[in-house]
């Protein structure tokens, strides 16, 4: 340990999750539509189709409309780069995390945000319709869900005192009984909405989807080419590992390290891969089942995940 | 002999894709190597005046019969995200402008790809008095998938051979 108290293994550990996710997120979206490619009875592109698609991508000449201001070229850069602080900053690995100062939960949530306007801001810039459309209905649909998720995470806060993350993960470890409570049961269905919102996935959005008008993600993205796409593909990928990590320790907590010993850096970081490829795999097999909500309905469930967060915190009080 | 649904499922799981035919170089047909796409290929589809024949065939090698995602095939929405503009039907006067920009929108290095004999040579239009000609009248063509449609599996072994999957 030096002079802060700080040790190798801490340091450690927010390397060893930012680089796990930065390879990992494009596997986990392949995985994702792997698995919705069975389900619908067909082979599928094998799981690093992902990688392919970006290696590729790299290689190619980037373009910019000619109106667009510098927003347009940082943009996917900024949305890479606050991800992946929030990555650093969230408990994935350890409890004892060496940014503890910064791991509180409303960093998190503006930083994620953070990312959402630098895109919206970005599509505005290019001066096509269909970019201006789907930065107001991003933002239509943010400003729904931001609240949402800030209040179940409060939810789960207020037993522990305190909004850092670490705490939160550490005190329901230390109190398994929590995780089956009222509280737990209504945070957990406001977050997990709120992730399929965030994250651009079925009902509220299609990924695949080739027709424009009922775009909300991909129509901020229409724009761009080469580099710039592959970072726009790689921080939408990056969003979704982290929100799926987020909501397998607030919710399911075991595995992750709370001693700093080499063992159980190990175990953590297998039980992690597998509990965010499990909640993958439910999220896709999910999608096959279900339809693209009306885009005028999507605004009715975000209200029904603020609903339930509310209550949420409701329940933890009179439980308190 | 008949096969039930529930043997196959059992034998195979729930699968309906077959077996694709080996990738082919097409004859005459120069493919660029400078692509590099090594099993990830974007198309961008234009409808230049087609009857909607080669439509079908298209929109059947996405299905899990054919399945040509699973060589990393995909149509995209935009020309900005392609590899290949995927250009279907004899050139009309009205979308010879269009089709002009979609090919000068695609991030470089990208090819455009004649889908079907009329966009080769106008097929059974040429002549007619809304045609303005073929693909190659008006742009420069990389690769033609012949055909009135071209069936399925030949255009998955084009796209294959351009991929190299």
């Amino acid at each position: 340990m030096n002079a802060a108290g700080i040790s190798v293994w801490q340091i450690g550990s927010v390397a060893v999750q930012v680089a796990l996710c930065v390879v990992g997120a494009p596997l986990l979206v392949g995985l994702m539509r792997t698995v919705r490619c069975r389900l619908e009875g067909r082979v599928g592109p094998p799981v690093r189709q992902t990688w392919r698609d970006l290696r590729k991508l790299l290689a190619k000449q980037r373009t910019q409309p000619e109106q667009s201001s510098f927003f347009f070229a940082v943009a996917p850069v900024v949305l890479v780069a606050t991800t992946i602080v929030v990555i650093a900053f969230t408990p994935m690995v350890t409890t004892r995390t060496a940014l503890l100062g910064g791991s509180d939960l409303f960093a998190i949530v503006f930083l994620l945000l953070l990312g959402s306007v630098s895109l919206a801001l970005a599509a505005l810039d290019t001066g096509t319709a269909f970019g201006g459309m789907g930065s107001s209905r991003l933002m239509a649909i943010v400003a729904l869900a931001e609240p949402a998720l800030l209040v179940a995470i409060l939810a789960l806060a207020a037993p522990v005192h305190s909004s850092s993350l670490p705490v939160i993960v550490a005190g329901s470890l230390h109190h398994p009984m929590w995780l089956a409570t009222p509280q737990r049961l209504l945070a957990f269905g406001a977050f997990v909405i709120v992730i399929l919102a965030e994250s651009g996935r079925l009902p509220v959005d299609n990924p695949a989807t080739h027709l424009e008008l009922t775009m909300i993600h991909e129509a901020l993205m229409l724009e761009y080419s080469g580099p710039d796409l592959a970072f726009v593909v790689l921080g939408e990928s990056l969003r979704l590992t982290v929100l799926l990590a987020l909501l397998s320790n607030l919710f399911f907590p075991w595995g992750i390290a709370t001693a700093l010993t080499g063992v159980s850096f190990v175990v953590a970081i297998a039980v992690l891969a597998a509990k965010v490829a499990l909640l993958a795999v439910a999220v896709a097999a999910g999608e096959v089942a279900v339809a693209k909500l009306r885009l005028f309905r999507v605004p009715e469930l975000l209200a029904g995940a603020f609903v339930l967060s509310v209550l949420a915190v409701l329940s933890a009080l009179v439980i308190a | 002999m008949y096969d039930s649904w529930l043997l196959r499922v059992l034998r195979r799981g729930a699968r309906v894709t077959e077996t694709a035919p080996r990738p082919e170089q097409l004859a005459g047909a120069a493919v660029p190597v400078r692509l590099n796409l090594r099993g990830s290929l974007q198309l961008r589809h234009v409808d230049a005046g087609s009857c909607n024949g080669c439509e079908l065939e298209i929109a059947s090698i996405f299905s899990p019969f054919y399945d040509a995602e699973q060589y990393g095939i995909r149509l995209v929405a935009s020309p900005r995200h392609a590899d290949a503009a995927l250009v279907t039907g004899p050139v009309t006067k009205n979308m010879a402008g269009p089709l002009r920009t979609t090919i000068e929108a695609l991030g470089a290095p990208a090819i455009v790809i004649a889908l079907g004999d009329c966009a080769k040579n106008c097929g059974v239009f040429a002549g007619a008095y809304g045609v303005e000609g073929s693909v190659t009248d008006v742009a420069s063509v990389q690769l033609e998938i012949p055909g009135c449609p071209p069936a399925p599996a030949d255009i998955i072994a084009a796209l294959r051979g351009l991929s190299q999957t």
